[in-house]
């Protein structure tokens, strides 16, 4: 077991050996002789990239570069870099030279261009990274400059697998300081005096959730993390499980000494099984260090974390059904007669947050509430990490002040729509959540705001949709996913979901009444009212938002049975143009044989018996085939 | 359909899963990671291990069964040799996820949910696998595949042949 001055020890010289990692810092170079000649290749081993088998492309750097007899070079992977859409993605550092879609048979060419003879191999360089002929440093590319790490400090520069880069960056410091230095008191009001909000989606002051279990007696407490994520469409607690487990594990501990909890549990969904594989490492490190486990740091604090498997039940996120999934039932959600704070897991007092929570807990502490505060806006303090997702060009992960708008963070840092289409609207909070179109881009993303205009901030997805996709068709897409997941226990999200989904499957059929939307609205308000948890209670905002702020396009539907994005392919005419030149592709890959036309000669549809597959659309050569 | 299940066959995974319980025995709420290793080991969560659970835990039949089939990752019938999850998320969802199942149901003529003849393939229908910077995505046996084509989804199937 280590002691604070060990912990200070590890933390400086394990800080010596950093000082190119360090440069992603702080744009300087610590130690100026060495780095001269020393290089790091940092390569990403987020979510994304890491599906293209990172550890290969390091054994393969470290293959050439042996070859090369080059010897001040390092290779080291670590967790994502945010910019997914463009993976795999490398640095280098300490020119800070950042290469995109980087492959296997690209790693010779940057060892022997770059390394070699120093010069940078430009048909990989990421496209941001280029403006008027010059080279931009990482941290300049528009993508990063306006980004502001809190929770994702060490995303994407330690290793994630070596307890020791988490300490050097002062790692397990807040630990130290709170339990050897601060009463459980004092812990409790920085938390509370910084503002931090639950980032799991609710926004729950996470310091007055924090007292109200520390003033409660009981034996025994516990600290439960919720790293269910289950939003269909967002991957922030994953990449920072992944990408800094530690700063999760601190968080956590540092709970567990302000309410007087010896026991923590992850929660963490079974389709990560990386984040697993890595929070599994973690634990075993910090339990190695002495810096989880019994009387930490030599004090007499004790706490331990253990993990606990979902298995796919998007309602075990709800904290109360989580409770009953980890003790071993179906996960139902139980009717909100006691807080958790005073009965929650096992009937003890617990504490349940967010991974992301978790991991701005740690800073603070260090920092202090009032540096906290000094970030993003008066509603919400500091920043909100996001999955950018979509039709938007640089998919991947952001993290901004609480307070930029929609359109920052859609076109500044996300670069716009992909291949130039309009935007229509943004989804954000998942299935809780709802669509905001155009007139409100300018909106600043914070809890209150987003809640005035008909959605919530969630826990971080961002779906971008542009012109192509049927507002009809994503509320739809929603509510079968609520439909799926209702747990079954109240009689209005049991089925009235299914009742909305009818109709909106009716809707998109092309078979709408003119009584559907009245419907609609009538059974919104029902299932909102009349549900236990919070599924139920949001389960018709998908519907709500789209209707608001697209009505036009529900009419066009059911009066018109035209869908206006011509998305839905009912109400779809496959047309072939005067472009056709008569290859008869077309006719020959139509699966029923309603394609006419001689060689050579403008082929047309027969649109009785044409089943609206869009075989033909795929093999015309010369794009004649088109949706109408 | 019914599987009779190979006793003789599985006696060294049954061993395994009693060596696990036994060594958690002391943790708290150990159903659920009772569950999870039996998936682990079966591949799925056969109705005869169920009982063996039941008894080892003294815990009714019918509460196992209730806590197997409320989850969707828990199999109660043996799955393909190769899982392939296609992500129907919302970034996924947006981008084609649909054509993707399609076209993976058409290759390999069975629908979501079911697994082909030979047993060699399994198709399911998931939730955001976490990848959503590189939608449409699939999963096959855990390795991610992003930034799917109809084209690369044929190519990837071929491989696994
Ligand atoms: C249906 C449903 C699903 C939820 N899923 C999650 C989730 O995946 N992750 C999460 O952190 N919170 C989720 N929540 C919110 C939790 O109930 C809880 O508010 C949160 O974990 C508290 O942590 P926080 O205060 O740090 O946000 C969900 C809530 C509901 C109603
Ligand atoms: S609102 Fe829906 S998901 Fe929540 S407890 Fe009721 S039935 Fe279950
Ligand atoms: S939505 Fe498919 S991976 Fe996230």
């Amino acid at each position: 077991m280590i002691t604070v001055e060990e912990l200070k020890k590890i933390r400086e010289n394990t800080l010596k050996k950093m000082d190119l990692k360090l440069h992603k810092l702080q744009e300087e170079i610590l130690d100026k002789e060495g780095a001269l000649n020393k290089k790091l290749i940092l390569i990403c081993g987020g979510p994304g990239c890491h599906s293209s088998n990172v550890e290969e492309m390091k054994a393969r750097f470290e293959k050439r570069i042996l070859e090369k007899g080059l010897i001040h070079v390092e290779v080291s992977i670590a967790g994502c870099f945010g910019l997914c859409e463009s993976g795999p993605n490398i640095e280098v550092y300490p020119e800070g030279i950042f290469y995109s879609r980087v492959k296997m048979d690209d790693i010779d060419e940057i060892v022997d261009k770059h390394l070699c003879e120093n010069v940078v191999v430009e048909r990989l360089l990421n496209e941001g990274a280029i403006e008027s002929g010059k080279i931009k440093h990482v941290s300049q590319v528009n993508f990063y400059n306006k980004q502001k790490k809190i929770a994702l400090r060490n995303c994407g520069i330690i290793d994630y697998n070596d307890i020791k880069e988490y300490i050097a960056l002062d790692g397990y410091q807040a630990l130290a300081k709170a339990i050897t230095e601060m009463t459980q008191e004092e812990v409790i009001n920085m938390v509370k005096d910084s503002n931090l909000r639950g980032r799991g989606g609710a926004g729950f002051p996470t310091g007055r959730k924090w007292e109200t279990a520390f003033k409660y007696d009981a034996d025994q407490k516990y600290v439960i993390c919720n790293a269910d994520e289950g939003d269909p469409g967002a991957f922030m607690d994953r990449s920072i499980l992944e990408g800094d487990p530690h700063s999760v594990l601190e968080g956590m501990a540092l709970c567990g000494y302000a309410i007087g909890a010896e026991q923590g549990y992850i929660y963490i969904r079974a389709e990560y099984p990386v984040a697993v594989e890595r929070l599994k490492i973690a634990i075993k490190q910090a339990k190695e260090m002495g810096l989880l486990g019994r009387n930490i740091l030599g004090t007499d604090f004790s706490f331990d974390i253990e993990l606990r498997l979902g298995a796919g039940a998007f309602v075990c996120g709800e904290g109360t059904a989580l409770m009953e999934s980890i003790e071993g039932r179906r996960g139902m959600p139980r009717p909100k007669v006691e807080r958790t704070a005073h009965k929650g897991l096992w009937g003890k007092p617990t504490i349940i947050n967010n991974v992301e929570t978790f991991a701005n807990v740690p800073p603070i502490l260090l920092k202090g509430a009032d540096w906290f505060r000094s970030i993003g806006t008066e509603d919400s303090s500091g920043t909100k990490v996001f999955a950018l997702g979509g039709k938007v060009k640089n998919t991947g992960l952001v993290e901004v002040p609480m307070g930029t708008t929609l359109r920052e963070i859609i076109f500044d840092i996300g670069g716009g729509i992909e291949k130039d289409r309009k935007f229509k609207a943004v989804q954000t909070g998942g299935p809780s959540g709802g669509c905001i179109p155009e007139e409100y881009l300018d909106t600043p993303v914070d809890f209150g705001s987003l809640s005035k205009i008909g959605s919530i901030m969630g826990s971080g997805g961002m779906i971008v949709l542009d012109e192509s996709d049927c507002m009809v068709d994503i509320a739809r897409f929603f509510l079968d996913f609520t439909v799926d997941e209702s747990c079954g226990k109240c009689v209005p999200c049991r089925e009235g979901t299914k009742r909305m989904l009818e109709i909106l499957e009716r809707i998109t059929a092309g078979e709408g009444r003119a009584e559907d939307l009245d419907r609609l609205e009538s059974l919104a308000e029902i299932i909102t009212s009349g549900s236990l948890c919070g599924l139920g209670q949001t389960a018709a905002n998908p519907v709500i938002s789209t209707l608001k702020y697209f009505r036009d396009e529900y009419e066009a539907h059911i009066y018109d049975k035209r869908c206006p994005a011509g998305a839905c392919q009912a109400l779809l005419e496959f047309y072939i143009t005067d472009k056709c030149i008569g290859c008869t592709k077309c006719a020959r890959s139509c699966p029923v044989s309603a394609i006419r036309g001689k060689v050579k000669e403008r082929h047309v549809i027969d649109t009785e018996k044409c089943i609206k597959c869009g075989a033909c659309m795929e093999v015309c050569p010369v794009g004649a085939v088109i949706k109408r | 359909m019914k599987f009779n299940f190979n006793w003789e066959g599985n006696r060294n995974k049954i061993q395994k899963l009693m060596d696990f319980m036994k060594e958690n025995r002391s943790k708290k709420g150990i159903l659920m990671m009772a569950l999870h290793e039996t998936q682990d080991l079966f591949g799925y969560i056969p109705l005869e291990i169920m009982e063996l659970i039941s008894k080892e835990l003294k815990t009714p039949l019918s509460e196992i069964y209730g806590v197997a089939t409320f989850y969707s990752q828990f199999s109660l019938v043996p799955k393909g040799e190769n899982v392939i999850g296609v992500c129907l998320g919302t970034a996924c969802y947006v981008k084609g996820g649909q054509d993707i199942l399609a076209k993976l149901e058409e290759l390999l003529a069975i629908k979501e949910g079911q697994t082909t003849p030979d047993g060699k393939f399994s198709i399911d229908a998931t939730r955001c696998l976490g990848a959503c910077g590189l939608a449409p995505v699939m999963m096959i046996n855990n390795k991610i595949y992003g930034k799917l084509t109809l084209d690369k989804v044929e190519e990837i199937i071929n491989s696994y042949r």
